[in-house]
């Protein structure tokens, strides 16, 4: 399975919405558009899907618009008066973006609830999550894990976006790992530790927990450069602020099409 | 009230499989005939309200109408963004129930106490506030209620039966309009019981008109309240609530904005704590002057 080059084309995407609004909020969202081309290209119709770090909206856009859940004219109005895209997802103007994130630590609760309700309805489908490191620092991750795990809900997906890097240090330095597998492991979850810019072992991963019907919820860690793909970006924690100049754009644009093949 | 409520709740969960029962670990003695009745369908979420009311979001979106229980000001406050983001903002029917509320848990301290709520929770979009002073009107906005597909927060005290000589209205309650009247006086929650009391003092009900407001925010001042505010020109507002974002101020800016001239207005409200000192709800409302002596003294400077 090679997705190398719909990799690139979308961090094209993104880095020209960036340009375009002179925003911030690049380094994070090159950091999970993998992670949401594993979850959303190869998902059934009864899942759900949850962005809980909402700075990363432009890859949800991204990817969005790439599926056909969000069409171009409204991509072209990124960040623009009037538009319904603005830096964090708003309610109620997608069904495919089914809450409106942007504060931490609302992504767990909410999809624990999509995914108790599946189990008391009986209906199909898994409830995916996308959080970042960071947000494992929320307590209400902490209390919807254990809610997960009491209630048997084999039905979450949990994917965490482990870049190390969060608002103003890392992760290590700040709270502690508290995205450790065997902090989470400890409460009951299956969790699987993996790439997270390789497609083909997330979506391994991903197949593999979903279909484990064992109670037990899951967390797919998938470890990740913050920045993914241009290299005056990877790993650095400025980059969930700054925007970019037009020579550093244009580099990065050179650079993914060498690097992806496009 | 507390009673009704239960066998009100126990009755529409019974006939409606999408109603969803979530606590915050609380119900000893109040709830056990629940969790009989609704099996899977009732969910103790533990001590985690804001994990609770994300969820019951989450639920929501999945066509259940969820109700979030515990003790008013841990349903409210710690959870307020999970409210705000996750219910409002997408206008889930999540149905936030706050027993107690105002100084409902009296010798239980401030932390237990919600004097603050309806402000609060009112100001938030598609929010719609239920604070019913007797059982006939509790059991109005229990119905409006799930027949409202929407976010609504129910304050849950302890009432007693309406009094014979109010009716039921669209609003909450009022007594019919009198003539005579030289006082139109409005009141909300539970402490509307307190004036009831005061009006029995002889001579004072035929020159009052009353009303109760069971329902915040006020986005328009019922026509009987403005024809009444028109004929006395003089208002009386009694809540156990802080002034701010309350029913006095929510009147006043209403009144104001309809020209209706007032020659004199005074609100009743909870103060907070004057003294610094703690007891029964009684003891808070008599600090605050919401009790039946003070609301007889304010009443009586009118005429």
């Amino acid at each position: 399975m090679d997705h190398k080059k719909l990799q690139g084309q979308l961090r094209l995407k993104i880095l020209g919405l960036h340009h375009m609004a002179g925003s911030g909020h690049i380094g994070c969202s090159l950091s999970c558009i993998d992670m949401m081309i594993s979850i959303l290209k190869f998902r059934d119709p009864a899942d759900t899907f949850i962005l809980s770090k909402g700075h990363a909206a432009t890859a949800l856009y991204t990817i969005m618009n790439e599926i056909g859940e969000i069409p171009d004219e409204a991509m072209d109005t990124f960040y623009k008066n009037g538009t319904t895209l603005p830096a964090h997802p708003v309610p109620l103007k997608y069904k495919a973006i089914p809450f409106a994130t942007g504060s931490l630590g609302h992504g767990m609760p909410l999809g624990t609830g999509i995914a108790k309700a599946k189990k008391l309805k009986g209906t199909d489908g898994i409830s995916y999550v996308l959080m970042s490191d960071g947000e494992t620092n929320e307590g209400t991750s902490w209390e919807a894990g254990h809610f997960a795990v009491t209630n048997k809900l084999d039905n979450l997906v949990v994917f965490v976006d482990k870049n190390g890097l969060q608002g103003f240090g890392s992760t290590q330095d700040i709270l502690g790992d508290t995205a450790a597998a065997n902090k989470w492991e400890a409460i009951g979850f299956e969790v699987a530790e993996v790439d997270g810019h390789s497609i083909s072992a997330m979506v391994e991963a991903k197949e593999k927990l979903a279909a484990s019907k064992n109670g037990k919820p899951k967390m797919i860690i998938a470890h990740t450069v913050k920045g993914k793909g241009v290299p005056h970006m990877e790993n650095k924690m400025e980059w969930h602020y700054l925007p970019m100049t037009e020579d550093m754009y244009t580099d990065a644009i050179k650079k993914i099409n060498t690097d992806y093949g496009i | 009230m507390r009673k009704h409520f239960s066998a009100f709740l126990e009755k529409v969960v019974t006939e409606n499989d999408d109603i969803v029962f979530i606590t915050g670990d609380l119900g000893y003695n109040a709830l056990e005939n629940l969790v009989d009745k609704m099996g899977d369908r009732f969910i103790n979420a533990g001590v985690a309200e804001q994990n609770m009311v994300g969820m019951a979001a989450g639920m929501a979106s999945q066509g259940y109408r969820v109700i979030c229980y515990s003790i008013a000001p841990f349903v409210v406050y710690r959870c307020l963004e999970q409210i705000r983001n996750d219910v409002c903002f997408h206008n889930m029917p999540v149905y936030i129930v706050g027993n107690g509320g105002g100084y409902g848990y009296g010798i239980m301290g401030s932390s237990h106490h919600a004097i603050e709520d309806i402000g609060t929770l009112s100001a938030l979009p598609n929010m719609r506030c239920y604070i019913p002073a007797f059982i006939e009107d509790m059991n109005a906005c229990l119905g409006e209620m799930f027949a409202r597909r929407g976010p609504a927060y129910f304050r849950l005290g302890l009432g007693k039966n309406m009094p014979a000589d109010m009716s039921l209205t669209t609003y909450g309650a009022a007594t019919g309009q009198n003539n005579n009247a030289a006082l139109t006086i409005i009141a909300q929650s539970p402490v509307a019981n307190n004036l009831v009391a005061a009006l029995q003092q002889p001579g004072v009900s035929a020159k009052t008109d009353v009303f109760i407001i069971n329902k915040m925010p006020l986005a328009e001042l019922p026509d009987d309240i403005t024809a009444s505010i028109k004929k006395t020109g003089k208002v009386l507002t009694i809540e156990e609530h802080v002034a701010i974002g309350g029913l006095g101020s929510a009147v006043s800016l209403l009144v104001n904005e309809a020209g209706v001239p007032v020659s004199k207005f005074k609100s009743l409200h909870a103060e907070g704590y004057p003294g610094g000192l703690y007891g029964n709800q009684s003891y808070h409302q008599q600090e605050s002057g919401l009790d039946e002596q003070n609301i007889t003294r304010v009443i009586n400077t009118y005429f």
